[in-house]
């Protein structure tokens, strides 16, 4: 093989749009030229946190400059629900109750949209409170009911294994949300066509899911509606279910008034009223021996949901998948309890509730380290998966295990050992600035444990000239997917990347896609699209068989060998079109080898792992819970990366979003159940003088898929957002160090300065 | 005076005049809805996030200066006799990139991109000032800008990257220099609902004549009533342009800031005199808002949080009022009468700070602790300034943010200091008498627990600094 294409998987290419980005010309939806008396919705919403609406005033709003009319539920001419999960519990507009502060129960319709807004405030509404839960502790306190059914997952029998174990321990940890503050807000723009007709331009990760809400809400078949997005500024789960309301809405008023209509919240809105990552209350008994190693455990994974199921369901399932991290736990037994609250219905965010599971299991080990007074990497590695010792509390055995020599090389590269010894040092001197210093892996499932959504479609014109048209059912929030599917595309047909052009995601080229979540849009996208290449290839390797008579055909970079001959890409696709050969291919994926039997818990949910360790060193400052992660060393396995750019950008981007979850993204919410933390000026997110003073971050270039994955690549996604536990666990060895490490810390997440310098002060006493 | 009805400024290379214009107007509304410039984008409406971030040049003592601001609180009439530069032109004609984006580009600097064009601004701003910027610097100039995407590394990497090579932009610059020359032509601007005074007199004249109006300096507080809050401001009197007010004059009684000092402007001269506020006020917000929040506004507005009153109280600061032509002084603190309520009359507006010349020996610090490091509001903030006779404290003035009501000097804990040796002693009974003077709230900042214990350690943090001996030495360096 000579050489590949210019821009072919594997290479470091810049993102497809990196230049439109940086001059201002990439657009998102609120960036589209609108059609010509484009209106604007905007949402009113309850000042009230649960109560029955006894009723509603909208005359001031109707009234109001430019408000052409507003929309409550008799207005909805199809169904009144927008459940991602069809569990008929999450109403577009409620009629009857309000069930958390902030929650939709109009839209308004005016000429612009500060008119709209400011109509919206108008609305006079009359709720009969009634008293409201916000916390998961008191949601079970009070016998709040699941929103979905909790999953239990059983291996052995850990009562036993725990009431002989050696030594024994039990504790809880809280594990705060995270709102997904994507830079660009929800939005939507709904343009009404002829018949039953409606064009959504949408910021989604679920195109097929806006399709299908919207026309269950507008009381339509599927094929009257198409949803588009060209790109998100940004979506980590926030968009996966969360603009249903936004397309819904706008699509409604679009049909009502005839005329486009544009609904777009502002940031406090869009806070208070979308979902977030559900806050933990993680519960935990484990027994194990003098060396660490674990014997048996119990746990019990609560989470706020929210007044609805939402996506809670799989979020929690998730959590329990991921309470093992890397550790075998013999004898186990992990429960779910997605707990209803009065608080916005909480969704999918990065790790989908696996983080969250994680750190709670990660806790475990940290306790255990501190009750033998023992480095908790010991502990780790006393307890990885290994020989003999693989199968996962839902039964998989682990097949890929990679994390102990991931593990060994970042302690060896990062000085682990001679580091820890210094911190130890440091701390002895009993100053105000206290060090701490911790390594965590990651072990991260890879596939929607919702085995029907592990389905891609994709779809590749080659026009006359040679040039070729990519289309999949992914959708571009930032992480490269479409250039990866590109950079696939572009070594399958042998041609250079700049000829390759993916257009925007639509329903009407890829039909019933699946999320753009779970990691999955390059596995998924680019095998599909590589099938589409193939279909495309077997054509024109038979019409050159045929019109050459001969039977080799190679495919090379820019050109194609027929027997002794040559043929320019361009030349071979214009001759083949004068041959009439299609030149149109749809291309379709399926992920081999999984299968879940939720009810008995037991099967193989993921089709593979990825694998990750980092070590981070923090310093604390303990006269006020400040602190400053001083450096992080990352060694993560992305198998053989499609784009080693585009990963190591997703490998630091994750590792920044998961410490800000756990140090300063704090969700606040004050007693009569309303969000204060809505915005950026309260909601603090990593700036970038929050990251690690000296980051070094790696990919384990060794590393390959052992399965048939695109071109023996890994996700990536979320599992790096899991390494950001080590930051957690380094401030809490710091914060031990007031009492010379005799207890551990249990810090909770987000670890706040504040809650650094409250457990100072406790740890002290 | 004479009186003009339009607002004249350039964007990029096309200049504009407008009528009509009313004083809630943001630039950022102007630029995306009503030229269509769509590539500033809108992250939050609240000055945050810096996705809106678009470059002002303006003429300063004859000097043609670009600063960042946020557009989406920027009053669209505040550009009058400016060049407003979006991102949209740094490309060049031919579609070629600007070094910086350049940069960007070939560092995979942008993922989903809706931060890129206010980051690229940032950072041109940045690179203008220092071509070849360390890490430090390239945080400073990027705390006022959010990116979710990327965890900021390959954005240092291109910041780092971009190198002192020419700006295709400085062939403009003369040619936009003379034309804002031109159009600075010392007339009152009237529009909609609000004016811009020609000078302070003016503004002194007008506000005397409309109590009732609006002033407006940075609009860091304005701003966000009309995005978040939408309030109306009209009648305003904008005065951020008034260069009288943005001076700073150092003199044999001391140093008198006027009240349009920005943060950034005072954070270059003030803390030459006061070393101790340099780290402080590159604290305080992002640079967008640095550059533009003045420290009058940040008096005036009578937060309980604001980050100057407490260390400008603890330096004795006097604060000058000033009425048509009078003028009436008093000391910071005596201004904050209780929350919601300050001792300013009718017609009256904050003209300068005038921070003494002290006599004596004195020991100044200042300290900010938020739950993000930077821009982010205080949880608490603190000045504490001490005079020492030999070994004994003989004054003490130490002022809080985020304790109370208002800023407010901690009058126990300084009357346990004063007359006693300068040693922990003294320090732990001013620790104790805290709590006489404050009891403060619980919100989404902090809660009142950890407030008060903050403040208590920060009387320990001042006496572990700046005692003497090797110790403090250790813990000044933060090695200990
Ligand atoms: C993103 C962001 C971050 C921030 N971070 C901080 C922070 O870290 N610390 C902090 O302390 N503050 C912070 N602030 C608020 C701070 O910027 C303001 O308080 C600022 O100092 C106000 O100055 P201004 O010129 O912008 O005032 P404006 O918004 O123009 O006015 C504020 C108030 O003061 C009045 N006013 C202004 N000038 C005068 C005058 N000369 N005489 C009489 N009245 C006057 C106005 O009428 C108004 O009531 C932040 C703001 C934003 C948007
Ligand atoms: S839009 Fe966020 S700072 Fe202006
Ligand atoms: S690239 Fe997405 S927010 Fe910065």
């Amino acid at each position: 093989m000579s050489g590949a294409p210019k821009g072919a998987a594997h290479q470091a290419v810049a993102h497809e749009s990196a230049e439109k980005h940086v001059s201002g010309r990439a657009d998102y939806t609120d960036d589209l030229v609108t059609p010509v008396g484009c209106l604007h919705a905007y949402l009113g919403g309850a000042d009230v946190t649960h109560g029955l609406i006894m009723g509603m005033d909208l005359s001031a709003v109707e009234a109001a400059p430019g408000v052409l009319g507003v929309l409550t539920a008799v207005d909805i001419p199809g169904k009144n629900q927008i459940s991602a999960v069809h569990a008929g519990d999450e109403p577009l507009f409620p009629e009857e109750m309000v069930e958390y502060h902030g929650q939709p129960l109009f839209a308004v319709v005016a000429e612009t949209r500060d008119q709209a807004r400011r109509a919206a405030a108008l609305a006079e509404i009359e709720i009969s409170p009634l008293p409201h839960v916000l916390s998961v502790g008191e949601a079970m306190e009070s016998r709040l009911p699941h929103v979905t059914a909790p999953l239990k997952l059983q291996r052995g029998d850990a009562r036993k294994a725990l009431d002989a174990a050696p030594r024994r321990l039990a504790g809880r940890m809280e594990v705060g949300g995270q709102e997904h503050f994507y830079l660009e807000g929800q939005i939507a723009l709904a343009i009404p066509g002829e018949d039953d007709e409606m064009v959504i331009h949408c910021s989604t990760q679920h195109p097929s899911e806006a399709q299908a809400i919207v026309a269950d809400v507008l009381g339509v078949p599927a094929n009257a509606v198409v949803v588009n997005v060209r790109r998100m500024g940004g979506g980590f789960g926030g968009k996966e279910s969360q603009m249903n309301l936004f397309a819904a809405v706008a699509a409604m008023a679009a049909r009502r008034f005839g005329r486009a209509v544009k609904l777009r919240p502002d940031r406090d809105q869009d806070m208070a009223i979308t979902g977030k990552r559900h806050d933990f209350l993680g519960s935990y008994d484990v027994g194990f021996d003098d060396a660490g190693r674990i014997v048996g455990v119990e746990a019990e994974l609560a989470a706020r949901c929210g007044f609805s199921a939402d996506l809670s369901g799989p979020v929690t399932d998730r959590a329990c998948f991921h309470f093992d991290n890397a550790y075998y736990l013999p004898e186990v037994t992990i429960t779910s309890r997605p707990m209803k609250t009065n608080t916005v219905s909480n969704t999918a965010f990065r790790g989908f509730g696996g983080p969250q599971g994680m750190l709670v299991g990660e806790r475990v080990i940290e306790e255990i380290a501190y009750a033998l007074g023992r480095d908790p990497l010991e502990i780790r590695r006393a307890n990885f998966y290994r020989e003999g010792a693989d199968e996962t509390p839902y039964h998989q055995k682990v097949e890929d295990n990679i994390i102990a020599r991931v593990v060994d090389e970042l302690e060896e590269s990062a000085d682990y050992q001679a580091r820890r010894a210094a911190v130890l040092e440091h701390n002895a001197k009993g100053g105000i600035i206290r060090k701490g210093i911790a390594l965590t892996p990651v072990k991260f499932g890879i596939s929607f444990t919702a085995t029907w959504y592990n389905q891609a479609g994709a779809l590749i014109h080659i026009y006359k000239d040679g040039s070729v048209h990519l289309n999949h059912g992914g959708t571009e929030m930032g992480q490269g997917l479409n250039t990866k599917v590109a950079q696939v595309v572009s070594e399958a047909l042998g041609v250079d990347l700049d000829r390759i052009k993916v257009t925007k995601t639509t329903t009407e080229k890829v039909p019933n896609t699946s999320a753009t979540a779970a990691s999955s849009g390059a596995d998924l996208n680019g095998m599909a699209a590589l099938d589409a290449c193939e279909t495309l290839k077997a054509r024109l390797a038979g019409f050159l068989r045929e019109s050459r008579g001969v039977e080799e055909v190679e495919f090379l970079p820019g050109r194609v060998r027929a027997g002794a001959e040559e043929i320019d890409w361009t030349a071979l696709i214009s001759e083949a079109y004068m041959a009439r050969v299609q030149l149109s291919a749809t291309g379709f994926y399926k992920t081999p080898k999984i299968h879940w039997d939720r009810d008995k818990g037991q099967g193989r949910p993921f089709f593979y792992f990825a694998y990750g360790a980092a070590c981070s060193e923090v310093s604390v400052d303990t006269l006020t819970g400040e602190y400053m992660v001083e450096r992080v060393d990352i060694l993560h396995d992305v198998g053989r990366s499609l784009n080693p750019a585009v990963d190591l950008g997703q490998v630091e981007g994750a590792f920044a979003q998961g410490m800000g979850w756990l140090t300063t993204e704090e969700l606040w919410w004050d007693e009569d159940g309303r969000l204060r933390t809505h915005a950026p000026s309260t909601y603090k997110i990593p700036l970038a003088s929050d990251m690690p003073r000296d980051f070094r971050v790696k990919l384990a270039e060794w590393s390959e898929n052992p399965e048939r994955t695109i071109k023996r690549s890994k996700a990536v996604g979320e599992p790096p957002f899991m390494l950001a536990m080590c930051v957690l666990e380094a401030l809490s060895m710091a914060v031990a160090s007031v009492c010379d490490y005799a207890e551990c810390p249990r810090l909770d997440a987000p670890a706040t300065p504040e809650r650094v310098l409250i457990a100072v002060e406790r740890l002290r006493r | 005076m004479e009186t003009r009805n339009e607002i004249r400024f350039i964007l990029n290379g096309q200049e504009v005049r407008r009528k009509g214009v009313r004083a809630a107007e943001t630039l950022l509304d102007f630029l995306r809805l009503e030229q269509r410039m769509t590539g500033t984008k809108e992250g939050c409406a609240e000055g945050d996030c810096g996705a809106c971030t678009v470059l002002v040049g303006r003429l300063s003592e004859g000097a043609l200066v670009y600063e960042p601001v946020n557009a989406c609180i920027r009053f669209l009439a505040t550009v009058d006799g400016c060049h407003v530069v979006t991102v949209e032109h740094l490309r060049g004609a031919d579609g070629s990139l600007h070094p910086v984006q350049r940069a960007m580009v070939e560092h995979h600097g942008s993922q989903c991109g809706f931060c890129t064009p206010g980051i690229v601004m940032a950072l041109y701003a940045l690179w203008m000032r220092v071509p070849e910027p360390s890490v430090t610097q390239i945080e400073t100039a990027l705390q006022g800008n959010l990116c979710r995407c990327t965890g900021y590394a390959p954005i240092i990497r291109a910041a780092q990257a971009v190198g002192a090579v020419g700006d295709p932009l400085e062939a403009e610059r003369a040619a936009v220099k003379t034309r804002l020359e031109q159009l600075k032509d010392g007339a009152r601007v009237a529009i909609e609902d609000g004016f811009l005074p020609g000078d302070l007199d003016d503004f002194a004249a007008v506000y005397a004549d409309f109590p009732e109006a609006t002033i407006v300096a940075g609009a860091t507080d304005v701003g966000l009533w009309v995005t978040k809050f939408l309030r109306d401001i009209g009648p305003a009197i904008f005065i951020g342009h008034l260069d009288e007010l943005r001076r700073i004059g150092k003199g044999a009684a001391g140093l008198l800031i006027g009240a349009g000092v920005s943060y950034e402007e005072a954070l270059e001269e003030v803390s030459g005199a006061y070393p101790h506020l340099g780290p402080y006020l590159s604290r305080i917000a992002g640079w967008q808002v640095r550059g533009m929040g003045t420290i009058g506004g940040n008096i005036a507005n009578g937060s309980p949080i604001g980050d100057m009153p407490p260390a400008l109280i603890a330096l004795g600061a006097q604060l000058v009022l000033r009425r048509g032509k009078t003028r009436r002084e008093m000391p910071l603190e005596d201004y904050f009468i209780e929350y919601g309520e300050q001792d300013r009359h009718e017609g009256e507006f904050v003209e300068a700070v005038m921070l003494p010349v002290r006599a004596g020996e004195w020991i100044d610090a200042a300290y900010k602790v938020s739950k993000r490091r930077d821009e982010d509001i205080s949880a608490v903030a603190c000045g504490i300034s001490i005079r020492l006779e030999g070994e004994v404290i003989a004054e003490a003035r130490i002022a809080f943010g985020g304790m109370a009501g208002t800023p407010k000097r901690a009058e126990a804990a300084e009357a346990a200091l004063v007359g006693e040796a300068f040693g922990e002693e003294a320090f732990d009974a001013a620790v104790e008498a805290l709590a006489l003077d404050f009891s403060p709230l619980t919100d989404w900042r902090a809660s009142a627990e950890y407030r008060m214990t903050v403040a208590r350690n920060l009387l320990r943090r001042f006496w572990a600094e700046e005692g003497a001996g090797e110790v403090a030495q250790l813990v000044r360096e933060g090695q200990l």
